[in-house]
């Protein structure tokens, strides 16, 4: 009995190695960071540290959700996020099935191509190309103004400027987001199209009655999975494009905490604010993991 | 790359109504594909155009006053190109260091729990790093206290194990026949030869998409550039451009005070002609090189994560 233990030991031995590595960087530089949140719990002062500064309990949170803008920043970055994820998937899907439809398979590798792009590129680069297309004299507002419409403020209209978010957050994604729901159009059985065609269907009752029908379990399970990020706005993207004028309706979690901790040196408040989002973050995607593998049967792991 | 789904037609007859649907989708279609493609075409307009014209908002697809100017200036002045040899060394040194780890994490992890008894545990490790996050200041702390503070390591070894993409190449691993690394235990084979020789070789499409993620975020990543680097001559280039997209002055009016060799651009070019040049040949590399992945993607990122 201990000799074949042994041996299994022997056995697995390289295995355990093969992660020695990773379990290294991990334990310095994603647990080491978790230490740190006692911050949250401390009035903290670089000078002191973590083991000198002051212990204040729950002091933090208390400012925090006593602080005048937070309902406003977390009523902003669930109503941007939230429209994100609807039309993240709505649009991809209306893509996905639009492109199926193209016969030719280069014209539809060609599609796939040119919007695959701005998935590809940087929220800094994007938003370096926005600021000059949505200005108020850029190409967008002069073809406005062309056709005879107002000049929209997208980046500094406050009631505009959610939506110059949610727009362009979905624009970029969305050419790559439809890779899932083409991989599960070409799953959907063949002989389905063939037997409701005979039944005397026609195109669009076949996509009503065979290809949505096909694509449900692909749809719901994105959608679990999108709930997991409803209190993330998007950082690199309001933060490369937001101004104090639209701080109102366009200040988000990650941002405020950015500017608490980074700007004002407000070092536990904005740990504070990161742990609350953590937490909540945590507890969405455990449920949302769980019933994507209820539903659609999906393990992460 | 993708099998039509939808049985063609006998080519006998197609109605009416199918080919205006046919035309209508092809007019979205191409509309949705400019949408994507006509603000690069515009910014590599603006970057070849003259200042005048490009002050004058007159610029649109095609340049007006064809000059290079805007390239020459900015690759006579040192910040691009020294943001430029930043970022090459990160994203070479951060794809090799992620890509090591990954394989290195996902072979054992794709093992069944009768094969790895601690396979859970370890699991639950990385996966945990999913879930909870130290945040901003904190980790920043423990990058000043490993001192790598104002070095390329900051850059690339915080987020040396992608998580999420770990867990892509181990659902692809568990995803292939048992058979497989059975025989080689059989010929005598330990684990790293069977890793390498027999379990690699055929992971080409995972690999090939994953690598493909991991150049992305490097090549794209600005932020930890501008928290871990005190000096702005250690900036990547992203955040060397975010510093100009925030400031779109910023780098025109300091490399004009630096050089006095590029004054001779100055009559063609300015602010918006060189920031343009520099988003664009930031773009570049992305643009030669996820065409040519493009096949991997479907059966690199999505085989193996559906059970039955």
């Amino acid at each position: 009995m201990k000799k074949f233990r042994y041996s299994r030991f022997r056995r697995e031995l390289p295995l355990v190695i093969m992660l020695v590595p990773a379990l290294i960087f991990v334990a310095i530089y994603r647990y080491g960071p978790m230490l740190g949140v006692v911050m949250a719990f401390q009035k903290f002062s670089p000078a002191k540290g973590f083991f000198h500064s002051k212990w204040v309990g729950l002091d933090n949170f208390r400012n925090l959700f006593s602080m005048p803008d937070i309902g406003q920043i977390i009523f902003n970055t669930v109503f941007i996020s939230f429209f994100k994820m609807a039309l993240g998937i709505i649009v991809p899907v209306i893509f996905a099935l639009l492109l199926n439809e193209v016969s030719s398979s280069g014209l539809r590798r060609t599609y796939q191509t040119l919007v695959y792009l701005p998935h590809f590129l940087s929220w800094v680069i994007l938003a370096g190309i926005f600021a000059d297309l949505l200005s108020k004299d850029g190409i967008i507002n002069a073809s406005l103004v062309n056709l005879g419409f107002e000049r929209i403020g997208f980046l500094s209209d406050q009631k505009v400027f959610p939506w110059t978010m949610i727009i362009s957050d979905v624009w970029k994604g969305f050419g790559f987001g439809s890779i899932i729901y083409l991989a599960a159009l070409t799953g959907i059985d063949q002989n389905l199209y063939e037997a409701a065609a005979i039944d005397g269907a026609n195109r669009w009752k076949q996509m009503l009655h065979v290809t949505l029908p096909g694509l449900v379990s692909t749809i719901v399970l994105m959608t679990v999975l999108s709930l997991a990020n409803i209190l993330n706005g998007g950082f690199d993207q309001i933060y490369n494009l937001y101004r104090p004028a639209v701080y109102r309706t366009g200040d988000i979690l990650d941002t405020f905490v950015y500017r608490l901790g980074i700007d004002n040196a407000q070092f536990s408040l904005s740990t504070a604010a990161g742990l609350f989002k953590s937490i909540i973050s945590s507890v969405l995607i455990i449920t949302s993991y769980r019933l994507a593998d209820k539903f659609a049967g999906y393990q992460i792991f | 790359m993708k099998k039509n789904t939808q049985p063609k037609s006998n080519g006998l007859y197609v109605s009416k109504g199918r080919k205006v649907f046919m035309a209508v989708n092809l007019l979205i279609l191409t509309l949705l594909a400019l949408s994507c493609t006509l603000p690069f075409v515009n910014l590599l307009a603006i970057s070849f155009s003259n200042k005048n014209a490009v002050a004058a908002n007159q610029v649109k697809l095609w340049p007006i006053g064809f000059n290079t100017a805007a390239y020459e200036f900015i690759l006579n002045s040192s910040q691009f190109v020294r943001a430029l040899g930043v970022s090459i060394r990160r994203t070479v040194l951060g794809v090799s260091l992620n890509m090591i780890l990954i394989v290195l994490t996902a072979f054992p992890l794709s093992k069944s729990n009768r094969e790895f008894r601690l396979r859970p545990l370890f699991s639950w490790i990385f996966v945990i790093t999913m879930l909870f996050d130290g945040g901003l200041i904190p980790t920043y702390m423990i990058v000043r206290y490993t001192g790598l503070m104002d070095t390329i390591w900051a850059l690339v070894l915080p987020g040396s194990l992608a998580v999420f993409n770990m867990l892509v190449v181990m659902n692809y691993m568990r995803s292939l026949p048992k058979e497989l690394t059975e025989a080689a235990a059989i010929d005598g084979a330990g684990h790293f030869r069977t890793l390498w020789q027999i379990v690699l070789p055929v992971c080409k499409p995972t690999l090939a998409t994953v690598t493909l993620f991991s150049f992305v975020t490097h090549w794209n990543s600005w932020f930890d550039g501008m928290i871990y680097m005190n000096r702005v001559e250690n900036y990547p280039l992203q955040s060397y451009l975010q510093t100009i997209v925030i400031n779109p002055d910023a780098f025109f009016r300091n490399a004009t005070n630096v050089s006095e060799s590029l004054s001779r651009f100055l009559n063609l070019t300015n602010a918006r002609t060189t920031n343009a040049a520099q988003l664009f040949l930031a773009t570049i590399p992305i643009m030669l090189v996820y065409p040519f992945l493009q096949r991997y993607f479907t059966s690199g990122l999505i085989m193996g994560s559906v059970k039955g």
